[in-house]
């Protein structure tokens, strides 16, 4: 079984709040469970924090892998426990820029006056790593990372097991790329990301009159969340990256026309999409044969 | 709308063609909104795009020419020097480009696939992308004279 866990679904910057409650206010972070054995992490939001404290016991080895380094990808960093324990390996996963490593891009903010703490003064063994250079093979997961439409070096990853695909494309705007609709699938970001996913969790910030406004700052509304899901034929979608300024009421009602319950969506496709979810804080998806379940909060 | 059929849709589910580089993608999408002619390569010399403003020149739309291997491309449009006589693909400015890593510019003589023949200027550059991945070559180019 693979299980993958929401810790931070937020896009941009935090949110806590009442507001917030449901869907929950910390940026994007996922982990990953595989066979009770392989463990990963996807960015480091500030949900990160939380699931220190969840870093399955006995561990000596855990895999961080960066979309990005936009501040909502990267802040929680700094306050993930593994990276001060002495007897942990910790496996950073990120693009490099034109002209500065991973290593100086993430120095950046991991050095003063953002932070007291210099990525060298970690105590524990640290290793950096390019993408998308690099295919990863972790146990019974490969992990394939591709760039995409968002501004700045950004990939997303897309995850293979026994269990099924999990694609992770947490900021993206394949629309400025082209029309979904018209482009030959080997013209669409994102194509080989996402392709056939058994879980999509993708870029959904938006209504499609406030993306109107908004063009160009690399995210999605969830109309066109839906569209790229339908035309990558996944099987289940999951909003991510919301809104800062959306509250978990607006959220339900800006997602109601897409969500399984309302069977408002009719696939352009005729592809295999069977649910739209919207990512919540807390909640687990279980990944088993291709089939997903969803358990809300933990 | 969508234009897609059902043959297309089955090759998309059972057949396997990797999406281009972003960069490759998002330099078609400017393209497309330049008035200026372009034409995109890969690293291998396969032709990936030409936009509108590229047609008129090279007498063919691009929705009928489509991707083109490099030596289909040399037969389609047969370059040659200003006395005729053939240039080696490899000294075509957007190959060489790809080639070489630099900036070439040159003039040449092409035949279009409507059988005219022009003289264009044009100068072609490598499209080098994140972790340096020689991801082709673009050429700008206008047109001289016709012959």
């Amino acid at each position: 079984m693979m299980q993958v866990s929401v810790w931070g679904a937020r896009g941009s910057i935090a949110t806590p709040g009442p507001e917030t409650n449901k869907y929950g206010g910390n940026t994007s972070c996922l982990s990953v469970l595989d066979n009770g054995s392989t463990f990963l992490v996807l960015d480091a939001g500030t949900g990160l924090r939380r699931l220190s404290q969840f870093v399955p016991k006995g561990r000596s080895r855990v895999d961080v892998l960066l979309t990005h380094l936009h501040m909502d990808h990267i802040q929680g960093l700094g306050f993930f426990g593994p990276l001060y324990n002495p007897n942990m390996e910790v496996h950073l996963w990120g693009p490099d820029s034109a002209t500065l490593s991973l290593e100086a891009r993430l120095n950046r903010y991991l050095s003063p006056p953002l932070f007291p703490v210099h990525l060298r003064e970690l105590p524990c063994k640290l290793v950096l790593h390019t993408v998308p250079d690099e295919v990863l093979h972790l146990d019974r997961l490969t992990i394939t990372p591709c760039m995409l439409c968002h501004p700045g070096p950004t990939v997303g990853y897309r995850i293979e097991g026994p269990e099924g695909i999990v694609s992770y494309i947490p900021d993206h705007e394949p629309s400025l790329a082209g029309a979904l609709e018209q482009s030959d699938s080997t013209w669409i970001s994102g194509y080989d990301v996402a392709r056939g996913a058994d879980l999509l969790f993708h870029d959904a910030q938006y209504a499609a009159d406030e993306y109107q406004g908004c063009i160009g700052w690399g995210h999605c509304s969830m109309g066109d969340a839906v569209r790229f899901a339908d035309r990558v034929s996944a099987k289940n979608l999951v909003f991510f990256h919301h809104d800062p300024g959306h509250s978990d009421d607006e959220l339900d009602s800006l997602a109601a026309p897409y969500t399984s319950g309302s069977h408002a969506y009719k696939s352009i496709y005729g592809s295999a999409l069977k649910d739209v979810y919207v990512a919540t804080e807390g909640s687990t998806f279980l990944l088993k044969q291709g089939e997903v379940t969803f358990q809300s909060r933990l | 709308m969508c234009n897609l059929t059902e043959s297309t849709l089955f090759d998309e589910a059972f057949s396997f063609m990797p999406n281009k580089p972003i960069e490759i993608i998002l330099l078609r999408q400017l393209s497309s909104y330049l008035v200026m002619p372009i034409f995109l390569v890969d690293h291998e010399g396969r032709l990936l795009f030409y936009n509108e403003a590229a047609e008129s020149i090279l007498g063919q739309r691009f929705d009928e020419t489509g991707e083109l291997a490099k030596d289909e491309l040399e037969k389609l449009f047969t370059p040659t020097y200003e006395d005729g006589k053939p240039m080696p693909a490899n000294e075509v400015p957007v190959f060489k480009a790809v080639l070489t890593e630099r900036p070439v510019h040159s003039k040449l003589w092409i035949q279009g696939a409507d059988g005219v023949s022009r003289g264009i200027e044009a100068t072609g550059f490598p499209l080098i992308g994140m972790t340096r991945r020689m991801l082709g070559g673009m050429a700008i180019f206008w047109e001289m004279q016709k012959k």
